[in-house]
């Protein structure tokens, strides 16, 4: 009898498991992320001519935040960059408007816990309940395609920033602009650094089974053959996978000498940690978006050696320059201005995913500017329109049907940790080589 | 050839992890066989031990197999506080009641975990090297983590057959009444029992965190695979749940060989429902 009901119960927590990834989540946590103080102020628009009557408007920004589960790490990242960017605009005065209006930011947000049942959930509750004006997504590419869906149905405006996948573009939304350069161009760096350091390099891809990774690895593997790089390994994990022997071994046995693959932050941390107490051998290792993190050097030694794409790093910021000379607009702060505000605020250094949160603030301020207005529509034709760059890199966003809201200008660099003369982990940017500050580390050392 | 090769370095790393596996079952195991009840709370526990280590070795520098003695003695007082607060009074209720109690315990401590540490993902960093016998790596900290695992279920087994209360928690399991007719203090056994379940639990947990990056959360799959081990190990029996371990990591190294690793879970869960189906007092039977 005991032996029955323990194992009924143990086919009920099975089912329920099952089920609990096809239904909603039972335990609404919502927890409000806090703005994070900064002091450096923004150059405000220039106030029209005739000053009209001052009437002040805030406009409500909506988005959700991975406070808990998978996504965490890179989830309160993008927010802390984005809540820099609204303190620093509001405490600078806000958006000025020609007719007067003086246009001021509060955001909304609430905690998905990493899954998109809670994302579609809360995104309606932003738009109907909370009368967000506009969207963020939230990070990664998974929940933001669960809100994209919200977003699109009630018309909102959605920045996506965090959420590199294509195909979210691709099914005929209008709402949506990207921000991150599109999964399918993610590690197109990556590979033409590859072959001007090992054109012989024999590949395996290893990523986790996800939308955003496999999108990564179904631009990257077409990019690999076209470049006639050997791929010898193609292999998707789960995202809850602990154990990567199994796929460690089969690494070693198909004669890979480089590794691309990866995915988010929890699983990419755990495969480098057991590639390096393996002893693969590998001569490079690429992983998506968990080496972007500054928690990533608590691997040790592990880190050493394993890069990323990255869609920003400080030491290969966007300039005014760089801008002018590609006959741009440069919009906001320099790089420099950015992370000194960032670090002023929290006291960290600033990774791409900050400067992905920030810069969706900043794309938004722009379109609101541009449309000298906050009617969605006007807002909407201003992003459509937009081609400028920032600090973060180009925004120019894909109007055509097939594709609308793509990211189109913006391109990544690989960073790699290396060690300094103190033998301190750093992230160094190595390539494009005209913005690279080190050498690629090629091979890797032997752990 | 090659998928033989494969096998061949795949499957001492499943048989190492499964004595690990088969440690945290054990714990679940045990607290059911003694008084029928479901601790939904054994997977946070192993969160629990996963943080003693971290915090022991990142905090002190205390190696992460002297720190498994303090973190067994609080996984004997956290079982002893658990039992005593959440357990006992719903020890006679209906099963539904105890299983609420231990989910209770379960929400709990995830939530303080989750305020305090976040779900961020942790990581030891320590290794006990590698060493290499032809094409096969054998990492320390597995090895050291199955010598373990089976001094714990060497000790327990000692423990259960050699020493008066070890015996006592027998007849309590066997018939509670009985027990306590002749005399034995079947509430402090049964708060035994409990402690020692929850201790293999934050043991198991210690030495995962040798091996894996972990978060607050991170208990719950090997709750899961308790679960699974317990009824392919036969309810209720502590050294079959150290073999429906080693089953359970077998399969976790042989199945990538031949198959894409999603299948792994699939596999696992379908010989599991054969078994109930098939063989529902487990592959070596239950002790009672």
């Amino acid at each position: 009898m005991k032996r029955s009901f323990f194992s009924i119960f143990t086919v009920l927590v099975l089912m329920g498991m099952i089920l609990s990834a096809c239904g909603p989540s039972a335990t609404p946590t919502e927890a409000p992320v806090a703005p994070v103080p900064t002091e450096a102020p923004v150059e405000e628009q220039p106030a029209a001519t005739e000053a009209p009557a001052m009437v002040e408007e805030t406009v409500t920004i909506g988005f959700t935040s991975s406070l808990t589960g998978a996504q965490e790490v890179s989830s309160k990242r993008q927010v802390a960059g984005f809540n820099v960017w609204m303190n620093q605009l509001n405490e600078a005065g806000g958006i000025k408007l020609s007719d007067g209006t003086v246009v001021k930011f509060a955001a909304q947000t609430y905690d998905d816990e990493s899954t998109k049942e809670r994302v579609q959930e809360l995104y309606t509750r932003l738009i109907t309940e909370d009368n967000a004006d506009f969207l963020i997504s939230p990070y990664s590419s998974g929940l933001t395609a669960a809100a994209s869906i919200i977003a699109e149905q009630n018309g909102k405006v959605m920045i996506t920033a965090g959420a590199a996948e294509d195909d979210a573009y691709k099914t005929g939304n209008t709402s949506l602009f990207q921000l991150y350069t599109p999964g399918s161009k993610y590690l197109i760096s990556t590979v033409d650094m590859l072959k001007t350091l090992d054109p012989e390099a024999k590949v395996a891809i290893v990523h986790e089974n996800d939308k955003f990774s496999t999108s990564v690895v179904d631009g990257l593997k077409p990019y690999l053959e076209s470049q006639g790089s050997e791929v010898v390994y193609v292999e998707p994990y789960a995202s809850d996978t602990a154990d990567f022997s199994p796929v460690i071994n089969q690494i070693v046995q198909s004669g890979a000498t480089v590794l691309l693959g990866g995915g988010h932050y929890p699983d990419g941390s755990n495969f480098a940690r057991q590639l390096y107490e393996r002893k693969v051998g590998l001569k490079f290792i690429s992983l998506l978006v968990a080496p972007a993190d500054s928690k990533f050097p608590e691997l040790g030694d592990a880190a050493l050696g394993v890069s990323t794409s990255s869609q920003w790093e400080l030491a290969a910021t966007h300039t005014p320059e760089e801008a002018e000379a590609l006959g741009k607009e440069f919009f906001g702060p320099t790089g420099e201005e950015f992370a000194a505000a960032y670090e002023a605020a929290t006291g960290e250094k600033p990774t791409y995913h900050v400067a992905g949160g920030y810069a969706a603030g900043l794309v938004l301020q722009k379109a609101i500017q541009d449309a000298d207005s906050i009617d969605p529509e006007k807002v909407k034709a201003a992003l459509e329109a937009m081609d400028i760059f920032t600090f973060y890199g180009g925004i120019k966003f894909d109007t055509t049907p097939d594709a609308h809201g793509l990211q189109l200008s913006h391109e990544m660099v690989v960073a790699q940790w290396q060690k300094d003369d103190t033998g301190t982990l750093v992230r160094k940017v190595v390539w494009p080589a005209d913005v690279a500050n080190a050498d690629p580390l090629y091979p890797v050392p032997a752990p | 050839m090659q998928q033989i090769n494969l096998l061949l370095t795949s499957l001492p790393d499943g048989i190492l992890l499964g004595f690990v596996y088969g440690l945290a079952a054990m714990g679940l195991t045990l607290i059911w066989g003694v008084m029928n009840v479901i601790n939904l709370a054994h997977g946070p526990i192993i969160a629990l031990g996963m943080f003693g280590t971290f915090f022991m070795f990142s905090r002190t520098g205390l190696n992460p197999y002297v720190s498994l003695i303090p973190i067994a003695i609080f996984g004997l007082l956290i079982g002893i506080l658990i039992y005593t607060v959440a357990v006992h009074r719903v020890i006679n209720a209906p099963h539904l009641s105890s299983l609420l109690a231990t989910f209770s315990v379960n929400m709990i401590i995830i939530g303080l975990g989750t305020a305090i540490l976040t779900t961020s993902p942790y990581n030891v960093d320590f290794t006990a090297g590698s060493f290499k016998l032809g094409s096969i790596t054998l990492l320390g900290t597995r090895l050291i983590a199955a010598l373990v695992a089976m001094l714990f279920t060497g000790g327990l087994y000692l423990f259960l057959y050699r020493t008066r209360p070890g015996k006592f928690i027998r007849a309590v399991a066997n018939n509670r009444a009985a027990a306590e007719l002749m005399g034995i203090p079947s509430t402090r056994i049964l708060a035994l029992s409990f402690a020692l379940g929850t201790m293999l639990a934050a043991v198991s947990g210690a030495l995962i965190a040798t091996f894996f990056p972990f978060s607050i959360l991170a208990g719950g799959s090997y709750e899961l695979k308790s679960f699974v081990i317990g009824v392919l190990g036969g309810l209720g029996n502590p050294i079959g749940a150290l073999f429906g371990g080693l089953i359970l990591g077998m399969l976790e190294g042989i199945i990538p060989a031949f198959l894409e690793s999603s299948w792994v879970p699939v596999i696992e869960f379908g010989l599991f429902v054969v078994i109930l189906l098939v063989r529902p007092s487990g592959l070596f039977g239950a002790k009672q």
